[in-house]
């Protein structure tokens, strides 16, 4: 299988573990990843709220360049802000031809053009719906079984494109954890908001919100994430809300691919793990222990 | 209409008139009150117009108490109210709408969204992708004379990032590099104000 990458900024900065394991997850399974040539930024959740056009063109611009490379194969977008961004102009433009042409009147000036058919896809999508649990589970060396994982999906890849899960009641990470050998926290939280930019504008709200999906996840070993910026409002705040709220232990944030190379034996350096802002002693105690 | 409302240009200033919701109203107009976005939203707690409030204040066109409010920009994109409003009305987007007229207008109320946006923005037209430590420099400049101590919250997080590595010392003012959007971002520009 090949697909055409598009890592988006945070996977360079701030989550660069999650695209290290993204890819060692892939070359493990021989998944070939081509990255796409001179990509830009989506815009994040920045632009929409400056400006509709900014929004459509900045993703347009990667499409543009991905159809160019090869218009058949799917992108794939590991950042759920990226994903949606993306996948939004698809959407769009495939009913209103006057945003197509509004958006190629703007790539014009890159000298690029949007033709519109790109298959934008999310990485759970694509190793929920294109991964066989079956091969994944053979190619498991290291057992996870006395773990327990809490699925987090967040939003955006969820909704408002309920493309690959039920989008309030998601579903797609457990046969993949399970596949580990690790057990499936149950909880309502999975797609629960972790307040998204809010955390650097409105801190206390976010705060809340996340304190809300720590709670959900006591008893969980380690929460598992599809998204940079829920890996980071997970992780980065945990001492104040323990500090504040005083009814919740730290938990462990990991990237999904992370824990699922672990359970193939990738070597932690391949998987980003000294990248995670706290990779907590309980859980590394934990996962190193011999399971009963 | 007026430029794109990034932190280097300077917007109007003045309230949106109430001709400015009529995108908007045109979006949500069968609107039937029934509460769902309102019981959908995790930030309503937080909110001082419940959802289903501020879309009647669009639909009736008041624009001093929508922009007396910060309930739209406590929505985080979570979509949940699109999800489930039983008339498939695209709030999200309503609200982003109305995010975009706050910024456009320079609303010094939502001056921390708008400088938090426009720095993002500001930094990407220049590198053509984001610089951390860039944006949120020049962020925290724009922030501090009202807010001195507010950076301070942010201290532990910032030094567990250095700790790892994931943040680089960048010049915030270094000039635009070889992947500047400057000529899509003057495009998009001169196409929001023909419009
Ligand atoms: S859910 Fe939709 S119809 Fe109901 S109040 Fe909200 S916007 Fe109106
Ligand atoms: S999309 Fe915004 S307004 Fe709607 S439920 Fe989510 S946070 Fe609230």
């Amino acid at each position: 299988m090949k697909y055409l990458y598009y890592p988006g900024c945070s996977l360079q900065g701030t989550a660069q573990e999650y695209n290290q394991s993204t890819r060692a997850m892939m070359a493990a399974l021989d998944i070939e990843l081509t990255e796409i040539d001179d990509w830009t930024c989506c815009g994040a959740s920045a632009a929409e709220s400056v400006s509709e056009l900014l929004a459509l063109a900045l993703p347009a611009i990667n499409l543009a360049i991905a159809e160019a490379m090869d218009a058949d194969q799917d992108i794939l977008v590991p950042c759920s802000a990226c994903y949606l961004n993306l996948r939004k102009v698809v959407e769009t433009v495939r009913q209103d031809e006057t945003a197509l042409a509004r958006v190629n009147e703007v790539l014009a000036e890159k000298e690029l053009h949007l033709k519109g058919g790109a298959k934008v896809r999310h990485l759970l999508d694509v190793m929920a719906t294109d991964l066989d649990p079956e091969a994944l589970r053979q190619r498991v060396q290291v057992d996870l079984s006395h773990l327990t994982i809490a699925p987090y999906y967040g939003c955006q890849c969820l909704r408002p494109y309920p493309v690959f899960d039920d989008p309030e009641e998601p579903r797609s990470m457990e046969p993949l954890i399970r596949a580990t050998g690790a057990a499936v926290h149950p909880w309502s939280m999975g797609s629960k908001c972790c307040g998204a930019s809010h955390m650097n504008t409105k801190m206390e709200v976010a705060l809340e919100l996340v304190h809300g999906i720590l709670k959900g996840a006591q008893g969980a070993d380690a929460i598992v994430t599809v998204c940079p910026m829920c890996q980071m409002n997970l992780e980065a705040y945990q001492d104040k809300i323990v500090q504040h709220y005083r009814d919740v232990q730290p938990v462990t944030i990991l990237y999904l691919p992370q824990l699922i190379g672990m359970a193939f034996g990738l070597p932690d350096d391949q998987l980003g793990l000294n990248l995670n802002l706290e990779i907590r002693s309980d859980f590394r105690n934990k996962r190193t222990a011999v399971p009963a | 209409m007026t430029a794109v409302a990034t932190q280097n240009r300077p917007g109007t200033e003045s309230a949106p008139g109430p001709d400015a919701l009529k995108a908007i109203q045109d979006k949500i107009k069968s609107c039937i009150q029934c509460g769902t976005c309102t019981a959908s939203c995790p930030n309503e707690f937080a909110m001082d117009l419940t959802p289903r409030h501020l879309w009647r204040m669009v639909l009736m066109g008041d624009t001093e108490d929508i922009f007396a409010s910060q309930t739209f920009t406590l929505c985080s994109a979570c979509y949940t109210c699109s999800l489930r409003c039983p008339r498939g009305l695209p709030l999200t987007e309503a609200m982003h709408d109305l995010k975009q007229l706050a910024a456009k207008h320079k609303l010094p109320r939502y001056k921390a969204s708008t400088a938090f946006y426009g720095h993002f923005m500001d930094t990407v037209r220049r590198h053509g992708r984001i610089r951390e430590t860039e944006f949120i420099s020049r962020y925290f400049m724009t922030m501090t004379p009202s807010k001195p101590l507010m950076p301070l919250k942010y201290t532990s997080m910032g030094l567990k990032l250095l700790r790892k590595g994931k943040l680089h010392i960048e010049n915030p003012f270094a000039a635009p590099g070889k992947q500047s959007l400057e000529a899509i971002f003057q495009k998009v520009e001169s196409m929001e104000e023909r419009a």
